[in-house]
């Protein structure tokens, strides 16, 4: 059972299908309770980064996925759901996220010369070479591409980089620390590539990971 | 580095598919359901549904044939036609549709562009412009490209970026349906004003025409077409194929 946070940010119609392809079955709530007994959560989002990380506080999310995250669940970030999973963001302002991945979000336009902001096509996963290809990424091999759409990135957070992508700079497209994981890309929309993607967090087991 | 982008136009009518379609192994071909099933698993990089329904009855056909699509389809989807208000942003998105695309509407209320982009991002706002040349200059045509609105193209795709458009499909009048090419000019002078992504639309009859569109319009993101995918005349993971070994990067 695959429980994804509904916090009122971003369309979760395809991410729902998405894991009802690949034959999980999914919860998509903003229920405390579902939430404490959740198997496996994914943390949606797409929109502004301050605005979702004042609705995930409001609501309280915030501690409760900072719970799980300390009781082991797996825990996947989408998009700007990856992004709230950092230390902070520079979008508009400077604003706290739930600090489960060291490293901050940032801008990608000084990164990336003249290429246009946002970042919005399908884009090729590139492996770290200092460190073992991490669970999630079991069924899909190094070039295999991914939809991207973001003007921000996750920065200063190479410990916990597990794929990168190049756009004129190598920008972390996905960032994991234990339990913890987080793709800057959308695997709901990264046709079978992104399945698979789905199906290995579906499968993913914390101790396969060094913490 | 990000690949161009590969993208067929289904234009749904009364449920159906229009504009003809002609594909061997498919059971219903008219079907947008299986068709966008088979171009997701044929190489289409992104969908765009165009809804050019007549009736209220028919309009709700749409909403339930997006809904089935989107269960089946896992790479992004836009929707066009009938957008005129938030409401009907949220109808399509609900259903889900990943980018809804403005045409008309953004014409009739300058303000929907800015007030969606607001609402659900930029991302997924996308001005589609229908632009014909007339005496000299470039003109945002409406009704399908049978009236002139006067609206200068350039100035208007400009404002659209500004006001929070997160994407341009550009579709020259001048050389839609005629299959002799994309119009190159237009691309290129819209590349030069705006900077986010630019979706060439109106022209392509061969996968030389594709090589030629991003060869020369190097600010180009992404090819649109529809009846020369739907017909087979273009197959696309053999045109893919093709722009790969002329050194365009393409997802294969």
């Amino acid at each position: 059972m695959i429980t994804i946070i509904d916090y009122g940010v971003g369309n979760l119609f395809s991410l729902a299908c998405s894991f009802e392809k690949i034959g999980e079955q999914i919860c998509i709530t903003s229920d405390a309770q579902k939430i404490l007994q959740a198997e496996r959560i994914v943390l949606p989002g797409v929109g502004a980064f301050e605005d979702a990380a004042n609705k995930l506080r409001q609501s309280g999310l915030d501690t409760l996925i900072k719970q799980k995250a300390a009781a082991g669940t797996p825990i996947l970030g989408i998009c700007l759901g990856m992004q709230m999973l950092f230390d902070k963001s520079f979008e508009f302002g400077e604003h706290e996220g739930l600090g489960l991945i060291p490293g901050a979000v940032c801008p990608i336009a000084p990164e990336i010369g003249n290429l246009k902001t946002p970042q919005m096509g399908w884009n090729a996963l590139i492996f770290p070479k200092d460190k073992p290809k991490h669970p999630i990424f079991k069924y899909v091999n190094e070039g295999d591409h991914v939809y991207f759409v973001h003007s921000y990135a996750a920065m200063q957070c190479d410990d916990s980089v597990s794929a990168l992508t190049e756009y004129g700079a190598y920008l972390t497209a996905a960032a994991c620390r234990g339990n913890v994981c987080g793709t800057q890309f959308h695997p709901e929309k990264s046709g079978n590539v992104g399945l698979n993607i789905l199906r290995a967090f579906a499968e993913f087991c914390p101790e396969e990971v060094q913490l | 580095m990000i690949t161009k982008r590969i993208i067929p136009c289904l234009d749904v009518k009364d449920g159906r598919v229009v504009k003809g379609v002609n594909f061997a192994g498919l059971r219903d071909v008219n079907s947008p359901v299986e068709l966008a099933k088979y171009y997701s698993d044929n190489g289409a990089d992104e969908l765009v549904f165009y809804d050019i329904a007549a009736s209220a009855a028919d309009r709700a056909l749409f909403t339930d044939i997006l809904t089935e699509t989107a269960k089946n389809v896992f790479i992004p989807l836009t929707v066009g036609g009938g957008i005129n208000a938030l409401s009907d942003f949220e109808r399509v998105l609900s259903c889900g549709a990943d980018k809804v695309s403005v045409n008309s509407g953004a014409i009739k209320n300058p303000d929907l562009i800015y007030e969606a982009a607001r609402k659900y991002g930029s991302q997924c706002v996308v001005l589609s412009a229908d632009v014909k040349r007339v005496d000299g200059t470039f003109r945002v045509f409406a009704k399908g490209g049978r009236e002139n609105t006067g609206i200068e193209a350039l100035e208007w795709i400009r404002r659209a970026e500004q006001n929070g458009a997160g994407e341009i499909v550009l579709n020259s009048i001048d050389t839609d349906g005629v299959k002799q090419g994309f119009d190159l000019e237009m691309l290129q002078a819209v590349c030069e004003v705006v900077s986010i992504p630019v979706i060439a639309s109106g022209g392509a009859g061969s996968a030389q025409d594709f090589i030629t569109l991003f060869k020369n319009v190097p600010g180009v993101d992404a090819g649109l077409a529809a009846s020369v995918f739907h017909f087979g005349e273009i197959k696309i993971p053999a045109l893919k194929k093709t722009l790969s070994e002329h050194g365009i990067i393409m997802r294969l």
